[in-house]
């Protein structure tokens, strides 16, 4: 069994050595690419029209309403996890135990299937 | 073979603390060169399988049968300006590709090519695993909002509803297969599978479910929506231009698509399990790599042959079909675990398996057609309902 402290360095080093990777590439490509910038390149691209207005405005609910779900489901996800691994030996008081925690989570979606959240209109 | 993190003697005699900073700088360096010489091996492959399925050659210009074409690709990326737009929000817009990128290194380093040769045997390892997959959304959400840009803005959206829906079905996949190796460890994953034993041919469920999330986890065809060409232009990577667009799609696509095929290899295929692996263990690393690029141009046929899917499908797909189905297999799998002894157990969750696979074939389009028969039949009433003359 490694050892958890070197366990971390080894993941940690390995995150630093990605954002060095992407801050080394940026900084080559700086020093060896052009920059010359007119204002037509420099305006968002809107398939060569003259932008209208700022991109940052309202979208669609359905974003929202996929979130939430997401969320009750992911959370459900991380408690499997540790279920899943000891689950051998808690026999069927695991399999009891979570059958009504999932059941309990199938009843939502469930819901949400017959109110029409999960249609995309 | 002997476990890092232990301090040990290195090979050679080697004083045991050097070789523990040694062996991270081999592995640094290892991961880093697979990334790079991934991607431009991959595009490759790709441009020349789909021109071949095409009837076309492919590249063929550059160097010997095309070969240094994607290299002279990368050359030119990085001597292209970097165009940034006068309204994006700089600091978002200018990292966004390292949130994207930095997770994706950092995956690397549990994957175990053969025993002793991977970075770290982290025992939580597939967790660590979906749990990086989880972070690359972040960056794609913040290019997309940054960006200041409305196909950019879309993109990044749908890549968000997307990814985070098919992220569930992913996640109770891998627990299927955790159940039966009873580890997170992903070393112990591999050696749980000896032999012919392998995950594929008793949980072919799971991997069908896992193998479709993660098409859809690395934006590949046919749930490559964020960068819909045809109607976003290139979603979220529309006002990204030089390296920072190549380090976007190139490296962390690529290296994506690779991890999430070596997850598969590992905790479906055997890992590095072959013939002749107990005899020269370092066999193990050709053998895994065979499996994971058996993957990669799996993931590549299905570009070639499937159309997009639309937002609507997708993400019903996800939510009607494919987490039932995970929820299911997993619940069933778990009780014939637990109600049946040792071999008879792994029999009935394969046949079971094999059986929702059938089921999954042949179900899917006979509810897909009767889903457009009723409504083509509510389209015509209408129709019929409003073209009658009125009295």
């Amino acid at each position: 069994m490694p050892d958890y402290n070197l366990s971390y360095f080894y993941v940690f080093v390995f995150f630093a050595v990605g954002a060095f990777v992407v801050g080394a590439l940026m900084t080559v490509s700086r020093i060896i690419a052009p920059r010359r910038p007119t204002p037509e390149k420099l305006r968002p691209y809107e398939s060569g029209e003259e932008p209208i207005g700022q991109a940052w405005g309202r979208y669609p609910i359905h974003f929202y309403v996929f979130a939430l779900l997401f969320v009750v489901f992911d959370v459900e996800v991380i408690f499997l996890f540790p279920w899943a691994v000891i689950f051998a030996s808690l026999g069927w008081y695991g399999i009891v135990e979570m059958g009504v925690f999932i059941a309990i989570l199938v009843v939502g979606l469930v819901y949400a299937w017959k109110k029409d959240a999960l249609s995309w209109y | 073979m002997s476990p890092p993190g232990v301090l040990v003697p290195g090979p050679f005699g080697i004083d045991p603390l050097v070789w523990v900073v040694l062996r991270l700088l081999i592995a640094v360096l290892l991961v880093v060169g697979l990334i790079f010489n991934g991607a431009l091996l991959q595009i490759l492959m790709e441009r020349k399988l789909q021109a071949w399925a095409q009837d076309r050659v492919g590249p063929y210009h550059v160097g010997p049968w095309g070969l240094l074409q994607t290299f002279a690709d990368a050359l030119k990326l990085i001597g292209k300006e970097d165009v940034r737009s006068r309204f994006t929000d700089a600091a978002f817009f200018l990292t966004a590709p390292a949130i994207t990128f930095t997770p994706m290194v950092a995956a690397w380093v549990v994957i175990p090519f053969a025993p002793g040769v991977q970075g770290i045997d982290i025992n939580i390892g597939l967790l660590y695993l979906s749990s990086l997959g989880a972070m690359g959304v972040l960056g794609i959400v913040i290019a997309g909002w940054a960006s200041n840009n409305k196909y950019s803005l879309i993109g990044g959206l749908r890549s968000a509803g997307q990814l985070i829906s098919y992220e569930v079905p992913q996640i109770l996949s891998l627990v299927t297969v955790v159940l039966l190796a009873g580890s997170l460890q992903l070393t112990k994953i591999a050696t749980a599978q000896p032999g012919l034993q392998l995950n594929l041919f008793i949980l072919p469920a799971a991997f069908l479910t896992y193998f479709i999330a993660a098409l859809a986890e690395t934006n590949r065809t046919p749930f490559d929506l964020p960068e819909a060409e045809s109607e976003l232009v290139a979603g979220y990577l529309t006002e990204y231009s030089g390296m920072r667009w190549g380090t976007f799609l190139a490296l962390t696509e690529y290296g994506n698509v690779t991890i999430v095929s070596s997850i598969m290899t590992t905790l479906w295929l055997g890992g590095w399990n072959g013939p002749l692996v107990d005899q020269a263990p370092i066999l193990g690393v050709l053998w895994f790599t065979l499996k994971v690029y058996v993957i990669i141009v799996a993931f590549m046929w299905i570009r070639l042959t499937l159309p997009r899917f639309r937002i609507d499908q997708l993400m019903n797909f996800c939510w009607k079909v494919l987490i039932p189905l995970t929820l299911t297999n997993l619940f069933v799998t778990a009780t014939l675990k637990v109600a049946l002894p040792a071999p008879w157990d792994l029999i009935a969750i394969g046949i079971l398996n094999w059986g929702l696979v059938a089921a999954f074939i042949v179900l899917i389009p006979r509810l897909q057609r009767r889903r457009l028969e009723r409504l083509r039949e509510r389209l015509r009433t209408e129709r019929e309902r409003t073209l009658a003359p009125t009295a």
